[in-house]
């Protein structure tokens, strides 16, 4: 088990020499910036999509020819691994649109990758669930995949896209699996390997990842039940992989038992759903995407989001939720006073944690959660 | 140098803006007495398609007019800060932060002695200190003298008056934000909320499939309308609506057309107060009639030599951005100083939506100025520096507003490579007057004017 997590840990570190050797291998590589594009055409094209999530090791420098201060490092950090050459090994790049952030950054990756790489656009529509939605979502669906076509030299058949549908609906089910198995063995999967363990999926092909995750699954289940004597909670927010603010975690023992979180859970936990033409398949997973801060909800008047989240942390058995505001994620930011509100009606304790992988000084946040930590074992 | 003309500078407002003024006036003074009467009153995202709600005889607010109006009240950060309170992160754009503190019942009134139920003055103003109150507490006061002077205390002008919300209008062509915004209103006041979502456009032509998206959209907002109503679509209102904004907008283009004339016969702050017309009443025969009327006076002006910018015009900027509402004077003083006109905004094409027939219709809305790709966005901005003559541009760095400034830079490169101008960025904020910083301003402010001198006797 060691050994798997050790891999895992390796992969989640090293995009770079993952990118490397894939391209050794002679394969070619899309780039795929958040949220929800649909990488399993990628992946039908016989190509390895990469996940563009920003860097914890990297200094925003020369993104600053286009970007001003006050956006999210994520966006920041992908146009500057793309400047820098970190992600010249990429074959092209996708560049969904559904933030603020990300309408013009779609434009500065396109105007400054104009002489590397294709730059793939999508735009998701949010009124997304009628035929008149899902026709829109599968005509941009059909842009990506005619682009990807080009790149892979080669046309994507309906059959290459049911295989890849099959391929990410299993790893689906490793990976909540996976979440489900964490929370119950946090004596084992401590914080920082259960990121790792999640992260590596953005870095691998999928079926390569499953089977991996899979074997990894199956050896946690077999281990004896933990009697897990720190804390419990949910986490959420856009992205949570800093190693220093995980170990933090497993220092002050808080188990992760469930996650709401854009790059983990909030990305595998819609299915793609049954459907002849695999496009349309595609298009309605996206239509089924639901309680989640970028997307629209037609029953706005409730609070369904909030009451997802606090149902999450009562079905996960957590003691309280953390989340870990992405600063300048308006979409986040813009949730947060109903779900405060629906979680202190709740009774369910909260910390609100600002971060961005810019953030070197984990002091302030070691004593916030060490507090958190505190109040949650006495309550 | 530019032509020199005699200046007589128009101190008195014109019968045009008059006009306009009362347009909006009016807006505002009939969604209250629609409110009063028990008739539904929507708020509605500015770039909304007005035409649909025209149709249905539904009166409408305009939640970023009023923002931007509170924010030039000066009780721009009271909001902010009362949103924040709310929960709100002060990341968030400041017209949202305003709109959701009023939507929460937040208001900036008088201050009230509580005891004497005196206003208490500050002596450097000789006015009311400024308080925050909640609109709700005092609704749910028991009648009477102290519950009437809380309510008069708020303060009078229009945009702190506008009644609450039976419904909500959202279209995201301007930001992604707007969805989530509107979301919060829906869910404060438990009401119904129609989306037109606007997906951003990649290419400088509106794809087939974007027009086929957003009318499936017009179809559902429709029957949303008709219940929220409670009457038929009316198509010959909506007709007459169509036509009103299409005249609306040419009126509109023409009058910032005028900046184009050298030197212009107004400054082209006037634009920014005038906005408030293109925004809350497009759809209407009145402000097409009161632009007809400006733009007859600016004509006037310009054969006799008239401006309404009061100091001589040396240079010619573009403005690009919302302005710092909160900060207009501020923001006036050092164009003023060194004789520099604002004669090109990016509000001119963004607000003149032309079209016919309703394919058209949906095309026009798609173009707003943050639902446009990079190409789009220069060639406007080109567009009106080229005909309306300028010499520089003034680039707001607007931390409210991230899909406007997020490519800013590269569109700055592009107007210098272009044009051969200078450009120079200034950070502020539309709404909130905590994010903009006066030297900072000036500095930048002088320094394109001395980059714009340079151009010129390199010209010469």
């Amino acid at each position: 088990m060691n050994t798997l997590f050790e891999k895992f840990d390796q992969i989640s570190k090293s995009p770079a020499a993952q990118l490397s050797a894939y391209k050794a291998q002679g394969k070619k590589a899309i780039g795929v910036l958040p949220y929800y594009a649909p990488e399993e055409l990628v992946y039908a094209a016989g190509m390895v999509p990469f996940g563009m999530w920003g860097s914890n090791k990297k200094t925003i420098s020369r993104a600053k020819e286009y970007c001003a201060t006050f956006y999210c490092t994520i966006a920041q950090l992908a146009v500057e691994m793309l400047l820098d050459g970190t992600m010249d090994g990429l074959d092209g790049v996708i560049t969904p649109t559904i933030c603020d952030t990300l309408r013009p950054m779609s434009q500065n990756i396109r105007v400054s990758m104009s002489d590397k790489m294709p730059v793939i656009f999508l735009a998701h529509p949010q009124n997304r669930f009628d035929l008149n939605g899902l026709t829109f979502t599968v005509s941009q669906y059909t842009n990506i995949r005619k682009k990807l076509e080009e790149i892979a030299g080669k046309p994507i058949t309906d059959d290459d896209i049911r295989a890849a549908i099959k391929v990410y609906n299993a790893c689906h089910v490793q990976q909540r699996r996976f979440v489900k198995l964490a929370g119950e063995h946090p004596d084992v999967v401590t914080a920082v390997r259960r990121s790792a363990v999640l992260k590596a999926g953005w870095f691998m092909l999928k079926d390569e990842y499953c089977a991996m995750l899979k074997e990894l699954n199956d050896k946690i289940e077999a281990l004896p039940a933990c009697d897990w004597p720190g804390t419990k909670v949910v986490v959420s927010g856009i992205i949570f992989d800093n190693p220093i603010l995980l170990q933090i975690f497993d220092d002050y023992k808080i188990a992760i038992v469930a996650d709401d979180v854009a790059h983990e859970s909030r990305t595998f936990k819609t299915d793609i759903p049954d459907d002849a033409d695999p496009m349309m398949a595609l298009a309605k997973q996206f239509a089924n995407r639901d309680h989640d801060v970028l997307l629209y909800d037609p029953q706005s008047s409730k609070n369904r989001r909030a009451e997802f989240v606090a149902q999450l942390v009562k079905d996960s058995g957590a003691d309280g939720l953390v989340l870990f505001m992405q600063q300048f994620c308006d979409p986040e930011e813009m949730e947060y006073p109903y779900l405060k509100k629906e979680l202190d009606a709740q009774g369910i304790p909260h910390i609100k944690l600002g971060i961005d992988q810019q953030m070197r000084d984990f002091g302030q946040a070691r004593t916030a959660l060490q507090a958190f930590a505190d109040v949650l074992a006495v309550g | 140098m530019c032509l020199r003309k005699e200046y007589i500078m128009a101190k008195e407002v014109s019968p045009g803006v008059k006009a306009l003024r009362q347009v909006v006036e009016d807006v505002y003074a009939e969604a209250r007495e629609a409110k009063k009467q028990g008739k539904p009153v929507g708020w509605s995202s500015s770039k909304f398609p007005c035409e649909l709600a025209a149709a249905f005889d539904l009166n409408v607010c305009y939640p970023e007019n009023q923002a931007a109006g509170i924010a030039a009240n000066r009780d721009g950060e009271i909001m902010c800060q009362a949103a924040e309170d709310l929960a709100f992160d002060n990341d968030i754009c400041g017209y949202a932060r305003i709109s959701l503190a009023y939507a929460a019942g937040k208001r900036a009134a008088k201050k009230l002695d509580p005891e004497t139920l005196e206003y208490v003055i500050n002596p450097e103003t000789e006015k009311p200190y400024t308080e925050l109150v909640d609109i709700n507490e005092i609704w749910a006061m028991p009648e009477g003298e102290e519950k009437e002077k809380r309510l008069a205390a708020i303060k009078p002008y229009r945009q702190m008056q506008m009644p609450m919300p039976d419904f909500v209008l959202c279209c995201n062509n301007i930001c992604n934000c707007m969805t989530k915004w509107y979301e919060n209103i829906a869910r404060m006041h438990d009401i119904p909320l129609v989306m037109i979502d606007i997906p951003y456009n990649n290419t400088v032509e509106v794809d087939d499939t974007y027009v086929a998206y957003i009318r499936g959209q017009f179809d559902k907002a429709i029957e949303q309308l008709e219940k929220i109503s409670g009457k038929k679509f009316d198509e010959k209102k909506f007709e007459d609506a169509c036509a009103n904004a299409n005249r609306t907008a040419k009126a509109w283009l023409k009058v910032c057309d005028y900046l184009q004339y050298k030197p212009a016969p107004m400054s082209g702050f006037d634009l920014f107060n005038h906005m408030a017309d293109v925004v809350t009443a497009r759809g209407r025969l009145a402000a097409a009639e009161a632009f007809e009327l400006l733009a007859t006076e600016l004509e006037e002006n310009v054969k006799t030599g008239k401006s309404t910018l009061p100091f001589p015009e040396q240079y010619r900027v573009m403005f690009e951005g919302i302005p710092c509402w909160p900060k207009l004077p501020a923001l006036f003083r050092p164009l003023k100083k060194n004789g520099v006109n604002v004669t090109a905004v990016v509000y001119a094409p963004a607000f003149g939506f032309v079209y016919n027939g309703m394919d058209e219709m949906v095309r026009a809305y798609c173009k707003a100025p943050n639902s446009v790709c990079i190409e789009q966005g220069v060639d406007w901005r080109e567009g009106i520096c080229r005909d309306n003559k300028v010499d520089g541009v003034l680039v707001h760095y607007n931390r409210s507003c991230k899909p406007w400034s997020g490519y800013m830079a590269e569109m700055q490169r592009r107007f210098t490579a272009d044009l051969g101008i200078p450009c120079a960025g200034f950070d502020g904020d539309q709404a909130d007057p905590r994010n903009f910083n006066e030297a900072q301003y000036e500095t930048r402010v002088q320094g394109l004017v001395e980059a714009m001198e340079a151009n010129r006797l390199a010209k010469e």
